[in-house]
């Protein structure tokens, strides 16, 4: 076993200590791990840019920002904020925790793409979060938008799973089936429901704690 | 047939856009890192598979470069929020209408283009649906609004500003994950892993596959390069094999302790740096401390969900 090759793993680390760049730490850790494994520095290059080619539908998601820019143009985070306010019920915890049933129960029917940070946490959520708990400085501003993209990403890990046809529930029955195991997709997401509950029940528990910390 | 080709087409475009402006900007006093780093950007959408797997190692190795050595800058804030509260109150909630355009094709998208694989890749159906979302939005909301074309990719423009180099970070994660893999990291974590676990105790070997599912998901970043590592090296030949535990729940579950992992990771970046930055956060790892709250419990409650109902 050539444990050399886990040195990628300790730049990544020493990397974020550091606060180097972290595209610069991860290159440094592809071509740490690569040449470790014996690979030639170009063959190292090479893969990394045949890998970096390959996975560009990552980055696809920016084409949303024109239209997002657009209606932040018009007003649409002071509406939401506007719309927040006039409502006398609107707290933080009853705002978000709503937010992370609906994000959970749309993924959960497969619906994934339909909210997310560029498309709907950053115009919508965010601000009607700030607009329903009225921080009193930066610091507590930056901690509730942490908290609305806290919750999609919440809504959405624990929703997706649910759904037979997404891409986790595919690769464990391919796996599974490769070791001579057949599972039906049902059996797997079925198990992703005490978990979703779960997860319901303690980050909504949170959203009302952080909600009356802040009084 | 309409696939990931005009995705990248469309996707190139934008960013092409983004680098003229930037370049164009001169409130950005390092405006020309910028322009290069988009049209960069735009190069690879455009070319990539023309530019050989060299040539692509190539251009990471500039991205890399600009974003390392002094890095890149912001222009000047758009105009004031006094003005955009004035357009808010003109346009009122109509304008909620124009931010449902992208969800909505999302959701329609996700049901119709199924039914016309001739015409739409299946396998690509989320990335199409997405890209007609912002050609929709964008078309309704100037022939609406009646601003000028270029206004949208202004500001447009201003948001990519403010993300910056975190833009391109999942995509670079991702490849990383691929070298990884090249390299045989995942083998190597597997055999230590498999080390650890005190021989003849269920309890210790359901431990061992929760936490070294969440762990090994904040080293890679994904708990789908995490679940095949853990399966093959403890869930397989420990949970499944001798203790003859449920496969079903061993395999969902662990993935969900995975999924506990991803919540506590900045590599993990599209879901917990990217937003950061989009939500200009002052500190980089403001999500992830919003959410350790969250995964750790919810963590324990997976690995106890594996001991009690995988174990009749």
């Amino acid at each position: 076993m050539n444990l050399w090759v886990l040195i990628g793993i300790a730049v990544m680390v020493g990397g974020f200590v550091l606060r180097v760049n972290p595209l610069v730490v991860v290159l440094a850790a592809a071509l740490a791990t690569g040449l470790a494994a014996g690979m030639d520095l170009l063959a190292v290059i090479a893969a990394f840019g045949k890998a970096f080619n390959d996975t560009r539908y990552v980055s696809v998601v920016w084409i949303v920002l024109p239209v997002i820019g657009l209606m932040e143009r018009q007003g649409l985070q002071e509406r939401a904020r506007t719309l927040v306010s006039g409502l006398k019920g609107a707290t933080l915890p009853r705002l978000l925790t709503g937010y992370l049933l609906l994000r959970q129960a749309t993924a959960a029917l497969g619906l994934t793409s339909i909210a997310g940070h560029a498309q709907t946490v950053r115009p919508l959520v965010a601000p009607m979060a700030e607009a329903a708990a009225q921080p009193q400085d930066q610091d507590e501003a930056d901690q509730i938008k942490a908290m609305a993209a806290a919750t999609d990403n919440v809504g959405l890990f624990f929703g997706e799973d649910i759904f037979i046809a997404i891409g986790s529930i595919l690769l464990m029955k391919g796996f599974m089936e490769q070791q001579g195991i057949v599972l039906a997709p049902f059996d797997l997401s079925v198990w992703a429901i005490p978990t979703a509950i779960a997860a319901f029940a303690i980050h909504s528990l949170r959203l009302w704690r952080f909600g009356r910390r802040r009084g | 047939m309409i696939g990931l080709a005009q995705v990248y087409l469309l996707a190139g475009l934008v960013f092409g856009i983004f680098a003229v402006l930037s370049a164009r900007d001169a409130s950005n006093p390092r405006r020309w890192s910028n322009a290069a780093f988009w049209a960069l950007l735009a190069l690879s959408m455009l070319a990539g598979d023309r530019l050989g797997d060299l040539g692509n190692g190539v251009l990471v190795l500039a991205l890399v470069g600009i974003a390392g050595l002094g890095g890149m800058g912001r222009g000047a804030a758009g105009d004031d929020q006094a003005a955009r509260a004035e357009r808010a109150a003109r346009h009122g909630n109509r304008l909620f209408l124009l931010a449902l355009v992208i969800p909505l094709t999302a959701l329609a998208g996700t049901f119709l283009f199924k039914q016309v694989p001739h015409w739409i890749d299946p396998k690509q159906v989320t990335l199409v649906s997405l890209a007609l979302g912002a050609l929709l939005g964008l078309a309704v909301g100037l022939a609406w609004l009646r601003e000028s074309p270029v206004v949208p990719f202004q500001e447009g423009r201003r948001l990519m500003d403010a993300v910056g180099w975190a833009a391109v970070l999942p995509q670079m994660l991702a490849s990383l994950g691929a070298v990884f893999a090249l390299a045989g990291v995942g083998q190597v974590v597997g055999g230590l892993m498999s080390e650890v676990i005190p021989a003849g105790s269920l309890v210790g070997a359901v431990i061992a596959y929760g936490l070294g599912m969440a762990l090994f998901t904040m080293v890679m970043g994904n708990a789908f390069a995490a679940f095949p590592v853990m399966a093959a090296a403890i869930g397989l030949p420990l949970l499944i094999q001798q203790y003859h535990g449920s496969p079903a729940v061993v395999a969902a579950v662990g993935m969900l302790c995975g999924f506990c992992g991803t919540l506590m990771t900045p590599m993990a970046a599209n879901f917990n740096v990217v937003p950061a930055a989009l939500l200009e956060l002052r500190d980089r790892n403001a999500v992830v401390k919003a959410q350790v709250g969250t995964a750790l419990p919810l963590l324990a409650f997976n690995v106890a969900l594996i001991w009690w109902a995988a174990f009749p």
